[in-house]
C-alpha cells in the first residue's frame, strides 16, 4: 500500500510474499501474470451458500472460493483458489459447484490446463450432502477433463491443508506440488485420535502430525511430484514446471498408477512411522529431514524421492 | 445474525474509476467488504450482516467516523462479519476506499 511495496517488480514481491498466510486472492494475483486474472462469478454476484442462513451463520460473497482465467508465463491457465479462512476452506453447494463448472468448461475446451490452489478441512459439515455430492462431482469432472486431455494441477500449502474430500480430488489430479506446511490427507489428525484412540495418532503432536501428512513425506513417497519453498513465486515455477511434466491421460496410466500404489503399499506398508520409510527409502540421517531447509530438502528429494509422473 | 443498515449523505465523490472492489475474509474476527460504485455521487450506504448481536451503536459510531474521514461518495459497501473489533473494521473499510480508488476494472 507504500511507496516500497510500488517499487517491487511482480516476481519480488510474489517471492516475498508466504503462500501459507495469503489469502486466495492473492495467491491468485501473483501467482499468475501480472493484472491477468479474469473471475467467473465474483463476489459482486452474490452467489453465497444457500444453507448457512439456516445455521445463524456468516455467509461470504464467494463462499469461500475463487475461479476464473489468467495467464501463467504468457498461457492461458484456469484457475480455482480455496480460502481456508472462511470456514476452514471446506466445500458446500455452491462452492462446489464453481469448481465443478470451471473444470466442464476446461474439459469442453481441452487445451487449456486447470490450477487448483486447495486449502480446506474436507466438507462443510452444515452442508452435509450437499458438499458429499459436490466433492464426487468435482472427481468425476477432473477425471473426464483429463480424460479429454486436460492438465489437471493441484497446489498445496495453505493454512488448512488439503483434506477430507480435498485429499481425493488431489489424488485425481494430474500431479501435484506441495509446500512444507502444505498436508495432504484424507483423514485429518483430530478425526483418526477420536476414532482409533490416541494410541494410533496423537494429534497433539505436531512433529508427529508434520512428518505424517506434511508436503516433504508426500514429496519423498511420490504422492506429490514437486516441492515448493512456502513463497508464491516458488508455486508459480513448480506450476510451470509441472505443466511441462504430465503427459497424455488414459487407462494404462490408471493402471500403471494402480502397481505404483500397490507397490509403495508393499515396501512401507509394515512400517509404523514415516521415519522408518526414509531410512527404507535410503536416506542415512533420516531423522534430520524435518529440520532440512528447502534447498536442501529438494536437493535430497531430487536424489532418491519417488515420483509419480510416469504412472498418473 | 443482525442485519444494519446505515446511509450517509457525503461532502465529495470518491476518487477513482474502478467499479468494485473486495477486501477481507469472513472469519472470526475478521470481515469481509465488497464496494461498489453504483450510487449517485453525493450518498454512501453502509449494509452490515454481522455474527456478533447488539452492537448497533458501536457500528454507528465507527461508520460515522469512517464517512467522516474518507467522504466515499456514491459507494455502497457491503459487509460480511465474523465478528471484527472496530479498529479491524475501520481498517478494512479504509483498505476497500483505497482499493477502488486504483487503477483497474
Amino acid at each position: 500500500m507504500t511507496a516500497p511495496l510500488k517499487d517491487l517488480t511482480p516476481a519480488e514481491r510474489a517471492r516475498s510474499t508466504s503462500f501459507y498466510e495469503a489469502s486466495a486472492r492473492t495467491r491468485l494475483e501473483l501467482l499468475l501474470d501480472a493484472g491477468s486474472f479474469v473471475e467467473f462469478i465474483g463476489p459482486e454476484q452474490r452467489e453465497v451458500s444457500p444453507h448457512l442462513k439456516i445455521f445463524d451463520l456468516p455467509e461470504q460473497f464467494d463462499d469461500g472460493i475463487v475461479v476464473g482465467h489468467g495467464r501463467l508465463d504468457g498461457s492461458p491457465v484456469f484457475v480455482a483458489a480455496q480460502e481456508g479462512r472462511f470456514m476452514g476452506g471446506a466445500f458446500g453447494e455452491v462452492h462446489g459447484a464453481k469448481l465443478t463448472g470451471l473444470l466442464r468448461a476446461a474439459r469442453q475446451i481441452g487445451s487449456i490446463p486447470v490450477l487448483i490452489l486447495f486449502d480446506t478441512g474436507g466438507v462443510r459439515l452444515q452442508e452435509a450432502n450437499a458438499g458429499e455430492l459436490a466433492i464426487a462431482e468435482i472427481m468425476r469432472a477432473v477425471m473426464e477433463a483429463r480424460s479429454a486431455g486436460v492438465k489437471v494441477i493441484g497446489l498445496i500449502g495453505g493454512r488448512s491443508g488439503c483434506y477430507g474430500g480435498g485429499g481425493l480430488i488431489a489424488g485425481c489430479c494430474s500431479a501435484l506440488a506441495v509446500s512444507e506446511p502444505g498436508r495432504i490427507a484424507v483423514s485429518g489428525p483430530e478425526v483418526i485420535e477420536t476414532n482409533r484412540g490416541v494410541e494410533e495418532f496423537d494429534s497433539r503432536d505436531r512433529a508427529l502430525v508434520w512428518r505424517t501428512m506434511g508436503g516433504k513425506h508426500r514429496r519423498l513417497l511420490g504422492a506429490a511430484d514437486v516441492f515448493a519453498d512456502d513463497n508464491v513465486q516458488d508455486f508459480r515455477k513448480a506450476a510451470l514446471e509441472l505443466l511441462g511434466l504430465v503427459g497424455p491421460f488414459g487407462f494404462d496410466r490408471l493402471k500403471a498408477e494402480q502397481e505404483r500404489l500397490a507397490g509403495r503399499l508393499r515396501s512401507f506398508g509394515a512400517y509404523g512411522d514415516a521415519v522408518d520409510i526414509w531410512r527404507a527409502e535410503g536416506i542415512a540421517d533420516a531423522q534430520a529431514v524435518p529440520e532440512l531447509p528447502a534447498d536442501e530438502f529438494i536437493a535430497l528429494a531430487n536424489r532418491i524421492g519417488r515420483t509419480s509422473r510416469d504412472a498418473r | 445474525m443482525e442485519d444494519l443498515s446505515f446511509r450517509h449523505p457525503v461532502r465529495a465523490r470518491a476518487s477513482g474509476a474502478r467499479r468494485s472492489a473486495i477486501v477481507g475474509v469472513v472469519a472470526s474476527g475478521n470481515l469481509e467488504v465488497l464496494v461498489e460504485r453504483v450510487l449517485p455521487d453525493a450518498e454512501c450506504a453502509i449494509e452490515i450482516k454481522t455474527a456478533a448481536v447488539g452492537f448497533g451503536e458501536v457500528w454507528s459510531a465507527v461508520i460515522g467516523d469512517f464517512v467522516e474521514r474518507y467522504s466515499p461518495g456514491g459507494l455502497k459497501f457491503s459487509i460480511n462479519d465474523g465478528g471484527a473489533r472496530p479498529d479491524t473494521v475501520s481498517l478494512r473499510l479504509a483498505q476497500a476506499v483505497r482499493l477502488i480508488a486504483e487503477n483497474g476494472q
